[in-house]
């Protein structure tokens, strides 16, 4: 009888450790949450409230009974923002878009066509790899200026099309397509392209929009490059444009207007995020690193 | 270490969203395991026996019922103070530890008083694994041995901590075929030597058969039958049962009684008693038929297969669940079979007769 | 067949130029520019050839402030992020209920802007004549007096630059981490829970040597990472990282290239040179150390 109660106590203790475990779980899970997600209310928060009322506020206050929406009236008037949105994304655009047709290309030749010296020029590529970009750009940065490309979109563009992960990532793809699809558009008379396009791409499509998502966020917030090579406001980017409302736009105070900036800035990425969620981290577990 | 599971039932929440059935893995079952035997839970998949197997080791609570192990209650325990060492189906054999380390790894989790000294973990764990015979390969890593190998390493790694029973998920089912009939009898033969009592689980009727000293069927969450393997063999109390059980497996037909007659087709094959007038199913062993010339149920022969010491012939009968007939006949006996004709006697021992509706067990009186 | 091999290369040229062009000339050309000895960007003119370069980045306050500011980022961060993010995605994967709830909310920071974000950062820590910010609002509450954490003292700055490099390198890191963790086979869990491990000892002895690879993947990419930090930099405290003393190495080398100090390739390339070989050195170190206890199967 004695052991029957010691039973009843160690599943007691067990129960009781569980339930204080998982309490403390979702407790820590929640502040992490919390420490995540306030940056974005606070921005969303203080663009919302009016020029007056924070700076009224010696004491910042949590919430706001009084929103108004003329701070984002005040980013796109009092500074270019409009300008350096478009910018972004005519850079992000082309540039991804570039980007693709030469890593489809390059991947393609290294996965399906036979040439000589492919496996050399596969590990010359695998090497420019691990080339970090700080080391190449004083370069590019001084052949850009001797071909008289800065503050032009040739010059925004040009350097941050290669992709070399991005090469490897796709041949790796292609490869997995099984030979005999080839062998037997090869019998039906297809063209390499007209495989490339009409079998391989489909395919491997999934890959081949994580790349481009993966491309278009490092394109998005592209800072060092742009700053490095434009000077003129016509060609700022997004976060060239936000570095210069911080430093010389709407007069230094006025946080809200700067606020408004920053999630009109956030806001489109947020929302590609929400929408390919699945996709993106699942493109990202499998090839993105930050910066 | 009797195990004894008292109206024992699991049910999980369905899968499908929309209807949230739940689904009933273990239903209702009561039996009791004597101390000391070697128990093979019986089934197709997904009848529930791995469910019993884990609410046996304590990874899966009841929904209701009780589980008792020799006088304690153990029912609401977790699985590490259950004292019940478990086999996992892939074996579960750390990969980034060496065979004696995996070995040793029960052992030091053992606290305070239990927690034996350095030198007596080490002398238990090289018992163990001389005991399943690993001895030599203590220092290699689970990567570098057989499939055989691990699955011995896993048997040492529960045995070491000397558990009250022993559970196996599926012991033999990653082996390749020679080495299960040899595996098979590794595990009768360690649990002789040991004497603890071990429940395993398969799907494989032959090898529950071969080395149960009990077998339970289970079907759809059901216990359909409980007993020794020869004794569920010859004495099936339902189709299922009878199906599920031998190889080749029992042939079934479509028949009916009719004043103490046994028809299938127009044939009248037994006299019987003691069964009302009905549609019936026939089940016949396939070594329960006897060839002669002028028997009474008449097939259509498709084939004769000699395999050593038996005969199979194999026939068809419009009557029969399956398009051929299979019958098993010693090679000593002479085949007589002319015009495409098998013609064939049956022994009353080897015919079960089970209700059309229900499938259960019809008992009669052969004359 | 070589009508194939042109068609090939024809097929490879685009990404061959593009490389060409902006990385293996760049990669060569850096080294010349480090040792040419006093060039000047205007003219294209140098005196000579020597590691003079080299000497005068070694010898430069601003690069050696650099240098400290880079190495206490790399030992704060990498360690606190890789442990935060470990216990994270643990709980995370011992959690049914808003399990993806929280996995989204955490992945946010990897999808922002990391200039406009580090903006909002700085309008939390920084106190103004206005306003004393939120941070200080809080450390009010606490009886503690403010602190002005983005023109103040130097750990106060240093602070607000590891939290913000935490915040930012976290989602990728979890995201690995809990699909890590998650493809650990759920039978090894149930073999030690049937063994009666303790749950410290399964984490030690079980699931960290599982994980181990992706760990070290982790740490690797995470030293590379931070020692690159610049942008975050920029975000809290503005271009003129030297006045802010908050400088990192790549962005002493942008400001050698061009800023306020800038027109000297040379010496950029120098230090770029540098940062190169320490980050080389300490992945080797890292991959040596490694070897020994990661376990790959």
């Amino acid at each position: 009888m004695e052991k029957q109660i010691d039973y009843v106590k160690i599943e007691r203790a067990e129960k009781i450790r569980e339930r204080v475990l998982k309490t403390v779980t979702y407790a820590a899970l929640s502040f992490w949450a919390l420490v995540v997600l306030f940056p974005f209310y606070w921005m969303v928060l203080t663009s919302v409230k009016s020029y007056g009322s924070y700076n009224a506020e010696h004491i910042p206050r949590l919430f706001t009974l009084s929103p108004t929406l003329q701070n984002y009236v005040d980013a796109f008037t009092t500074v270019s923002l409009a300008r350096y949105f478009t910018n972004t994304v005519i850079f992000t655009v082309v540039t991804t878009g570039v980007m693709l047709v030469v890593t489809v290309l390059a991947a393609y030749a290294f996965a399906r066509l036979e040439f000589r010296g492919k496996n050399l020029l596969f590990t010359l590529f695998l090497s420019l790899m691990m080339i970090p970009n700080e080391l190449v750009i004083i370069t590019n940065y001084v052949t850009i200026t001797d071909f008289d490309l800065r503050n032009s979109f040739a010059g925004l563009i040009l350097p941050s099309v290669t992709s070399v992960f991005y090469i490897y990532l796709l041949k790796e793809n292609f490869e997995q397509v099984p030979d005999q699809l080839y062998y037997a558009a090869k019998v039906d008379g297809t063209s390499d392209l007209k495989y490339l396009w009409k079998v391989m791409i489909p395919i491997c499509r999934p890959t081949i929009i994580t790349i481009t998502i993966l491309k278009a966020i490092e394109c998005w917030n592209s800072y060092v490059w742009p700053r490095l090579i434009t000077d003129d406001e016509a060609y700022f980017l997004v976060s060239n444009g936000i570095q210069e409302i911080r430093e010389n736009g709407f007069g230094r105070e006025n946080i809200p207007a700067m606020m408004a900036a920053v999630v009109v800035i956030s806001v489109p990425l947020i929302v590609l995020f929400l929408i390919f969620r699945r996709m993106i981290m699942a493109g990202v577990s499998r090839g993105g690193t930050k910066g | 270490m009797k195990v004894v599971l008292q109206n024992l039932t699991k049910k999980f929440p369905g899968r499908d969203r929309k209807s949230r059935q739940e689904v009933v893995a273990v239903n209702h079952f009561s039996f009791e395991i004597p101390d000391g035997k070697l128990i093979g839970l019986l089934g197709p998949s997904g009848c529930g026996k791995s469910t019993t197997l884990n609410l046996l080791c304590g990874l899966l609570k009841p929904t209701e019922g009780r589980i008792f192990f020799g006088d304690d209650d153990v029912t609401e325990l977790p699985p590490e103070n259950r004292g019940v060492g478990m086999v996992f189906q892939n074996y579960a054999l750390y990969p980034h530890l060496t065979v004696k380390q995996n070995i040793l790894f029960p052992l030091q989790n053992l606290k305070g008083a239990q927690r034996p000294s350095k030198s007596e973990m080490l002398s238990r764990a090289q018992e163990a694994a001389k005991l399943v015979q690993i001895d030599e390969l203590m220092e290699r890593r689970p990567g570098e041995l057989s499939g055989g190998q691990q699955q011995r390493v896993a048997i040492a790694r529960a045995l070491v901590k000397m558990p009250r029973i022993l559970l196996m998920d599926e012991p033999l089912s990653n082996l390749d075929a020679r080495l299960r009939l040899q595996t098979r009898e590794e595990i009768r033969r360690i649990q002789r030597e040991t004497g603890i009592t071990t429940v395993f689980v398969t799907h494989d009727q032959d090898e529950a058969m071969s080395i149960s000293d009990m077998i339970v069927v289970m079907d759809a969450g059901n216990i359909q039958q409980i007993g020794k393997p020869q004794e569920v063999y010859d004495d099936p109390v339902n189709l299922f049962v009878a199906k599920f059980l031998g190889t080749p497996p029992i042939n079934v037909f479509r028949g009916r009684v009719q004043k103490n007659q046994l028809y299938i087709g127009q044939d009248a094959i037994l006299d019987i008693q003691g069964v009302s007038d009905q549609e019936v199913t026939v089940g016949i062993r396939p070594e329960g038929f006897l060839l002669r010339k002028n028997g009474r149920l008449r097939c259509t022969l498709s084939g004769v297969e000699v395999m050593g010491r038996d005969i199979s012939v194999v026939a068809a009968h419009p009557e029969g669940e399956n398009s051929s007939v299979r019958a098993i006949i010693s090679a000593d006996s002479p085949v007589e079979v002319s015009g495409g004709e098998a013609r064939f006697d049956v022994k009353p021992g080897k015919i079960f007769l089970f209700r059309r509706d229900t499938q259960e067990r019809i008992y009669f009186q052969a004359e | 067949m070589e009508k194939r091999s042109m068609k090939s290369w024809l097929y490879l040229l685009p990404a061959i130029l593009f490389l060409a062009v902006f990385m293996v000339y760049p990669l060569i050309d850096v080294f010349i520019y480090s040792t040419e000895e006093g060039y000047n960007f205007a003219s294209q003119t140098y005196y000579g050839v020597g590691p003079y370069n080299y000497s005068y980045v070694l010898h430069d306050p601003y690069f050696l402030m650099a240098l400290k500011n880079t190495f206490i980022l790399v030992v704060i961060t990498v360690p606190l992020s890789t442990i935060l993010a470990l216990l994270i995605s643990t709980g995370l994967n011992s959690i049914r209920p808003l399990k993806e709830l929280f996995q989204t909310v955490y992945f946010l920071p990897y999808v922002t802007n990391t200039l406009a974000v580090g903006l909002v950062f700085m309008i939390l820590f920084k106190k103004t004549a206005y306003t004393d910010g939120f941070v200080n609002l809080i450390l009010n509450w606490f009886g503690h007096s403010s602190i002005d954490f983005i023109d103040g003292p130097y750990w106060a700055k240093m602070f607000v630059l590891c939290l913000y490099t935490v915040w930012v390198v976290m989602p990728f890191k979890i995201l690995i981490l809990t699909s890590a963790l998650a493809s650990v086979n759920q039978e090894y869990y149930n073999a030690a829970r049937v063994d009666g491990t303790s749950r410290f000892r399964i984490f030690m002895r079980i699931t960290l040597p599982m994980i181990s690879p992706t760990l070290v993947y982790l740490i690797i990419t995470g030293f590379i990472g931070a020692f690159k930090a610049y942008s975050d930099a920029v975000a809290l405290f503005g271009t003129d990282l030297n006045a802010a003393e908050m400088n990192t190495i790549v962005g002493y080398v942008y400001d050698m290239l061009y800023g306020n100090s800038g027109g000297y390739p040379s010496y950029a390339s120098a230090a770029a040179i540098i940062l190169f070989a320490i980050v080389l050195t300490i992945t080797c170190i890292n991959l040596l150390v490694s070897r020994k206890h990661v376990h790959y199967f």
